[in-house]
């Protein structure tokens, strides 16, 4: 929807706004106690099991609580309205005691029937209210065969077999649990009225203006400080710009890159930065070309400028990465990795050594979506590198559904190289899914490139099937190494979530699960 | 009068079935699918084939196709997949907001466009005109989303006077004052381009006008000249200006898209790009089925008003 002069102007009119310096008086605008934050767009739904955008995800960590969740500032598991929890010997029996005493929204009470139905509502066909979704990210819990209450306070899920990444998908939004008693009522209508156990209980929801949820006194962790929080979908990036300079919001988030540089100076603002969980990385195509050659592939990893693409066309909003797994995952990373360091010297020596000098290559760009940042200018760049180490890369523009439809069925008589990038709440969950064998395109799985090492494939497996997770840690650390050597992929950047507070706001900080968690914020 | 009215009615019902198989089968051709956008990344065959067929997709093209028509039939638009809800409840709520956007935009337009116009007319080479016609320049060349953004940064951002974006106050608003608020900069920002072309073209039309003899002889008899440009004069330019004022309605209804983002006004222009993006299919329906019917609506109303005015058309 943007034009080319659109992406010039727009930027421009900002900087003009910046240049001249906003006022201070009139920044009172929004009342005490009341946050308003300034999102992308609107939601979908305000039912947990029913949506997929990090957007929505953003409102509903707010209004339910999950099983567990991730500890302030890591992505690491810790008990939420579980206490407790055992693991079965051999991974696939997890025992799970309840916190008492807590209620939901609605004033029904939370048990082990409630979690029990929550699953049930996802997982079983039969279930009477299976049919109040679709449910698509039910396949986080795919391995569960059965759940169980055995007494008001335990719960247990029986797993069809050993799966590491259980407890971490309970810790996503798509594990959060909701109020039976309020889906019975509203149906499939449930996602505007939501009830849930969380520190925010839901208001008002004013199609394409604003949600308000207001502070639920009898949070179990605790009455937050804020009175409400007003949610407003603003999808333009300038506007979100103009409505923080313009004190109309307290909150942004996704701050354009452009925009940046002018919170980071002035008492008015707090800007706020925190690397994810995120991979930006260019699929190759191992299967035919010359992208099947492991020197070109290598060579592809020296010869592109990372770090200018994440200093100038990301303007800093993402770091360089350095393999498959990002550093989010601190206790799965391996600190040992170094990034490719741009070396178009030795690119250039690898090209011809495989004696593919002058070859041509089709590289797929998107022009937009979930994570990619911004694809044309980076894809637009990475030609330009692969260039001048002596590869003709022919760029094939696709609009973003169009690109996964072309991409996902696999790169095969297609292209060599393609754009992509993944959002994940576990190690396991990408490297999993787009590296093993048994992940290519015909076997269901995101492999596009075909990328196939018997070693690696075993890593992952036994990586998912421990419960212990140095061990699993020592398997992802492996594997990582045994990737990157084998560059099936170019691994260019990890994004950094950024927001903006205005200097009212006090206690807010980001989370690496991108989530935006306010239970301790406060307004003055 | 009314024959004719209700004719032009029933000419719109083929129209607008055509357009629906139209943007039916356009949707169909468009690579991608609502499973696969609603997934993202997460979109295998597998979980594609499972959400499809929850969603009703998996069946055949003109048998989704019917099923739609017979339920438009009995007034149930569907329900939209990306947004979980009615698309008739998501349609009327947003082309609400429209309508009284590019009304306010229409009236704005109208109002001063033939006023303007007729000013630079009468003074033809004067400063007047001349000011006039270098404003009216300025206004049809100024790309309308950049002129929003710089009123954005004065008069929100600088001087704040005016809310940034919004249709209400989002906290503890509500009401005609805070409606007019917001509405101030979108309306006049939406409106600027098509003032520029009433005007132009109701200063040519006046032009010819002031020259034909039965002016000169309106003058001859003595009558006073406000007398001779308002009622002799004016009267015959609005029935060239008028059936413009119709296409520039449809055009300002276009153009909300981009005031819509550019101001976040919930109207169904934003609706229909993030509809389309999303695959939404039905949504997409709706809402195009909505907006067609009042283009059709308004130039209809130019037509009518245009034969009322000429009584050469009136037979």
């Amino acid at each position: 929807m943007l034009t080319p002069l659109h992406r010039i102007l727009a930027p421009a009119a900002i900087a003009l706004a910046a240049l001249a310096g906003a006022p201070d008086e009139a920044r009172a605008q929004t009342p005490p106690g009341v946050l308003i934050v300034a999102q992308i767009a609107e939601p979908k739904s305000l039912d947990p099991h029913a949506v997929t955008a990090v957007n929505d995800f953003r409102i509903l960590m707010n209004l339910y609580d999950g099983l567990v969740r991730y500890r302030s500032g890591t992505l690491e598991v810790e008990p939420a309205l579980a206490e407790s929890w055992e693991i079965g010997a051999d991974g696939t029996v997890y025992t799970f005691t309840l916190r008492e005493g807590v209620t939901f929204h609605d004033g029904s009470a939370f048990d082990a029937e409630a979690v029990v139905f929550n699953f049930q509502r996802m997982l079983d066909e039969e279930h009477p209210f299976h049919d109040t979704g679709p449910f698509p990210l039910s396949f986080f819990f795919s391995a569960v065969d059965a759940v169980e209450a055995l007494d008001p306070r335990t719960v247990r899920f029986t797993l069809s077999e050993p799966y590491a990444p259980f407890l971490s998908n309970l810790a996503y939004p798509t594990g959060l649990i909701v109020s039976p008693a309020a889906v019975a009522e509203h149906g499939a209508d449930f996602g505007r009225n939501p009830s849930g156990t969380g520190a925010f209980r839901f208001a008002e929801w004013r199609a394409n203006e604003r949600v308000v949820v207001e502070r639920n006194p009898d949070y179990w962790g605790g009455a937050p400080s804020l009175e409400a929080v007003v949610f407003r979908p603003i999808t333009d990036g300038n506007t979100r710009v103009a409505e923080m300079l313009s004190g109309g919001v307290d909150l942004m988030v996704e701050v354009p890159p452009d925009a940046v540089a002018q919170f980071e100076d002035g008492a008015s603002f707090t800007m706020h930065e925190q690397v994810g969980p995120h991979l930006w990385f260019l699929i190759l195509n191992v299967k035919e070309g010359p992208t099947a050659d492991q020197r070109v592939r290598q060579a592809i990893n020296y010869a592109i400028d990372k770090r200018a693409l994440v200093e100038n066309v990301l303007q800093g909003t993402a770091e360089v990465a350095a393999g498959p797994i990002a550093p989010a995952f601190a206790w799965a990373y391996n600190d040992d990795l170094e990034p490719y360091p741009h070396d178009p010297e030795r690119a250039r020596a690898l090209i011809e050594e495989a004696g593919f000098a002058g070859a041509d290559l089709t590289f797929y760009v998107t022009e937009g979506g979930s994570g990619m940042l911004d694809p044309i200018a980076m894809g637009t760049a990475i030609q330009a590198d692969l260039q001048g180490v002596g590869l003709n890369v022919e760029i094939e523009t696709y609009e973003w559904n169009t690109f996964l439809g072309r991409v996902n069925p696999g790169l095969e008589g297609k292209a060599h190289m393609a754009e992509m990038a993944w959002m994940t709440n576990d190690p396991d969950t990408l490297p999993f899914l787009a590296l093993r064998t048994d992940a290519f395109p015909d076997k269901g799985g995101f492999n596009s490139g075909y990328y196939s090492n018997p070693e690696v494939d075993a890593l992952l497996e036994a990586a998912r099937r421990s419960t212990d997770r140095d061990e699993r840690a020592r398997l992802y650390r492996q594997m990582q190494e045994i990737v990157v050597e084998d560059a099936p992929w170019a691994f260019i950047a990890n994004w950094k979530q950024n927001a903006v507070t205005s200097a009212r706001v006090e206690g807010f900080r980001l989370e690496p699960s991108f989530f935006l968690l306010l239970d301790g914020v406060t307004k003055n | 009068m009314w024959g004719y009215i209700g004719k032009r009615l029933l000419a719109t019902i083929p129209i607008l079935i055509g357009l629906s198989i139209i943007v039916f089968s356009m949707m169909a051709l468009i690579p991608g699918d609502p499973a696969t956008a609603i997934l993202g990344a997460y979109a295998t065959p597998e979980n594609v084939a499972r959400l499809n067929q929850q969603l009703g997709l998996d069946r055949s093209l003109p048998e989704q196709y019917l099923t739609w028509a017979g339920n438009l039939l009995q007034g149930d638009m569907g329900r939209s997949y990306a947004l979980n809800r009615p698309v008739s409840d998501e349609v009327s709520e947003r082309f609400g907001a429209t309508l009284i956007l590019a009304g306010a935009a229409l009236v704005l337009c109208s109002v001063f466009g033939l006023l303007a116009g007729v000013v630079a007319a009468v003074r033809q080479f004067g400063w007047t005109d001349r000011i006039v016609t270098f404003v009216v320049l300025i206004g049809i060349s100024m790309p309308s989303f950049w002129l929003g953004l710089l009123m954005i940064v004065l008069f929100a951002v600088q001087l704040r006077w005016l809310p940034a974006s919004g249709m209400y106050a989002v906290y503890g608003g509500g009401g005609l004052a805070d409606l007019l608020r917001h509405l101030a900069m979108p309306a006049v920002t939406l409106a600027v381009v098509a003032t520029g072309v009433i005007a132009r073209l109701t200063r040519t039309a006046m032009l010819e006008i002031l020259r034909q003899d039965y002016i000169r002889t309106a003058r001859a008899k003595g009558l006073p000249e406000r007398r001779v440009i308002y009622r002799h004069a004016f009267k015959a330019a609005l029935v060239t200006v008028i059936p413009v004022i119709g296409i520039q309605a449809g055009f300002v209804l276009g153009g909300a898209v981009y005031i819509e983002t550019v101001f976040q006004w919930p109207g169904i222009g934003r609706m229909l790009v993030n509809a389309i993006s999303t695959r939404d299919l039905l949504l997409v329906q709706g809402g195009v089925l909505v907006v067609a019917a009042s283009y059709v609506f308004f130039n209809l109303l130019a037509d009518v008003a245009q034969t009322l005015l000429d009584p050469r058309l009136r037979t």
